[in-house]
């Protein structure tokens, strides 16, 4: 039990570091929203719903990339990375604890954007929702883990983008068809499928990438 | 391993290779029966499937030598890991081409979102270039060796995820307009198609072989020359 | 009956790609020993550290550290903390991840020993090169290691700090296995119990 402790702990301070830094939310915040506005601009007057619930996804998935970009600054700036991987804890419990944390911001996000949309575009439903949790699990665990390959890269802010872009395709899939599909069962459960997979490859993987 | 001419294998396998493509391109244009409803399109698929399946090759073994390096911390793993990825992105490719020219000569477009074999390639194209932008943008050591590794084990991950959305991506996107019937081979059909694959694989690997050689004996010299100065 | 060493290394080399950072080298550490390394720059002091302590695996020879990761302390160039944590935060952090028994007490302790007690509760990004090298060593030694892996600790430190330094050496001296390198041997050469210097 002492691993699950270990991840609140590095959780909580993740969680800390933010409310204090206030960088990184309140310009996820703005940019989904701004995104959303540009959307209503870009879209044609008689757009259908599916091509609306698309665009949501598109905002979700570009808003989640830039809070993504800064996840590992912290560890970056006195070193603190390496006082983390010298510590006893699992080299995984570094990323569930960080990648928590970022649901919890993605979370937040998310909770203003979808009321947002609502309001802009369209109604969301329960399945919506769902399926939003759900692929947001995915973009954390996934995200997390690519942003520390990015970081050891020179041009992390570059390569970031193209790392995670490929991968969030399955997601967006997955999300838009439980938005507007009859049957959202078969995508939530692709997402679950998704989210179970890749999880356990970026647990077990971690180790290697902050390794030398 | 030895990069010493007598021990390499690579101009056999090159020869082997020339020869097996030669006569998969015989088979392919001469000896095999012509579709009725498709004709001379159906050509390209002898060689668009096998290359499919070649690049697919590649990033699987690609993925195996990644876990080895993982595993059994070998740095001379990584070299292996990326050559056959390099090959992989370069079947892949052609993939992309001989999918794009088969898609014109059937259905008259360069692109068809409804062929989920060659959407399948555009997202794991677009992966492994990554994968590239990545590992230049690393200085080398065991940090970059262990990351294009982890990196090269999602792909392998992706292939069969990436698969599966874009089954379900049909229903909902993008309704399907063109069908194909899968091949109802005949004999001559399926020789033809089984040279051409072969004839594939024994390039990739030859290939491979020679990369791997290339970029071995480059790192010999460069260690030699460190070693006089 | 004699306990096995601390740190034994044979033929231990380190490249990065085609860097060669560490020359191929023979280690032995006794249990509660003390090792200055010495060296110019770019002499590999820095990666033989980073080697012992586990942040770095050895390209070719065997490495044998007698020490489990709870039972390292590590002082590196950087300070390893969070800049937007206080010191408080940040040892109570480490003391959570290490297991501190009786943390609270323990990390008021160190901060008074290094002088850091009035400046405990500021963000760790103001403080100056010194207090943040102090508070590095207060990190370091948190969880009463049995190994202390220490590189040019005396960095930045004032004439204060130093002579903090000096007396908790000399504490450490005989109790725990130390290994440290330095460009001033001079300082600790009283302590060692071995010396290296690399070429």
């Amino acid at each position: 039990m002492t691993y699950f402790t270990d991840v609140v702990t590095l959780a909580r301070k993740d969680l800390r570091l933010e409310l204090r830094a206030r960088d990184t939310f309140p310009a996820m915040l703005l940019f989904v929203i701004s995104t959303l506005v540009i959307f209503h601009f870009a879209l044609p007057a008689d757009a259908d719903e599916v091509a609306a619930q698309g665009l949501l996804w598109v905002a979700l998935v570009f808003t989640a990339l830039l809070g993504l970009a800064r996840v590992w600054a912290p560890e970056r700036e006195s070193g603190a990375l390496e006082g983390l991987v010298l510590a006893p804890c699992d080299r995984s419990a570094i990323w569930l604890g960080k990648a928590t944390a970022v649901f919890v911001f993605l979370g937040a996000v998310e909770l203003v954007a979808l009321p947002a949309f609502g309001l802009f575009f369209a109604p969301v439903d329960a399945a919506t929702v769902a399926g939003v949790i759900l692929a947001s699990i995915g973009i954390c665990a996934v995200g997390t883990l690519l942003a520390a390959m990015a970081a050891a890269s020179r041009t992390r802010e570059l390569v970031l983008p193209l790392l995670f872009l490929p991968l969030a395709i399955p997601l967006v899939v997955g999300g838009v068809g439980a938005s507007v599909s009859p049957d959202p069962g078969r995508y939530l459960a692709f997402l679950a499928l998704y989210d179970g997979i890749f999880a356990v490859l970026c647990w077990a993987s971690f180790e290697y990438v902050v390794s030398e | 391993m030895s990069t010493s001419s007598r021990n390499n294998h690579v101009p056999v396998l090159a020869a082997l290779a020339a020869a097996l493509i030669g006569v998969a391109i015989g088979f392919a244009f001469f000896v095999a029966p012509e579709d009725v409803d498709q004709g001379i399109s159906q050509r390209i698929f002898y060689f668009h499937v096998p290359i499919a399946l070649t690049a697919y090759s590649c990033f699987g073994w690609g993925a195996y030598k990644a876990l080895l390096l993982l595993w059994r911390k070998d740095e001379r793993y990584d070299l292996e890991s990326y050559v056959a990825i390099h090959q992989g992105t370069i079947f892949g490719s052609l993939t992309l081409l001989t999918g794009s020219i088969w898609a014109k000569a059937s259905w008259g477009h360069w692109w068809l979102w409804s062929e989920n074999q060659l959407v399948l390639f555009l997202v794991l194209f677009l992966f492994y270039s990554a994968y590239f932008m990545l590992r230049f943008s690393i200085e080398e050591g065991p940090r970059r060796a262990n990351i294009s590794a982890v990196y090269a084990l999602f792909g392998v991950v992706l292939i069969p995820v990436s698969f599966l959305a874009i089954r379900l991506a049909e229903n909902i996107i993008h309704p399907t307009v063109f069908t194909r019937e899968g091949p109802q081979m005949s004999g001559t059909m399926f020789l033809t198609f089984c040279i051409a694959w072969l004839a594939m694989t024994v390039l990739a690997y030859a290939l491979y072989r020679l990369e791997l050689l290339g970029k071995r004996l480059d790192s010999n010299l460069r260690e030699l020359r460190e070693l006089v100065t | 009956m004699t306990t096995a060493p601390a740190i034994e290394a044979i033929g231990l080399e380190k490249r990065y790609g085609r860097k060669r950072a560490l020359r191929p080298l023979d280690l032995r550490v006794e249990r509660d020993g003390f090792l200055v390394v010495t060296g110019a720059n770019g002499s590999g002091k820095t990666t033989l550290l980073r080697l012992v302590a586990g942040l770095a695996a050895p390209t070719r020879g065997t490495l044998e550290v007698r020490a489990e990761r709870a039972d390292l302390g590590y002082l590196g160039h950087e300070a390893l903390v969070y800049r937007d944590l206080t010191a408080l935060e940040n040892l109570d952090l480490y003391g959570r991840l290490y297991r501190v028994p009786e943390r609270r007490e323990r990390i008021g302790m160190l901060l008074e020993r290094f002088g850091l007690w009035d400046a405990r509760a500021e963000r760790s990004s103001t403080y100056s090169r010194g207090m943040l090298q102090r508070l590095a060593l207060c990190r370091a030694l948190l969880h009463d290691p049995a190994l202390l892996v220490l590189d040019e600790p005396y960095t930045a430190l004032d004439r204060e700090g130093a002579e903090l330094l000096d007396r908790l050496l000399a504490d450490l001296r005989g109790e725990r296995t130390v290994l440290l390198s330095t460009h001033d041997p001079s300082r600790v050469e009283q302590l060692a119990t071995a010396r290296l210097a690399l070429a």
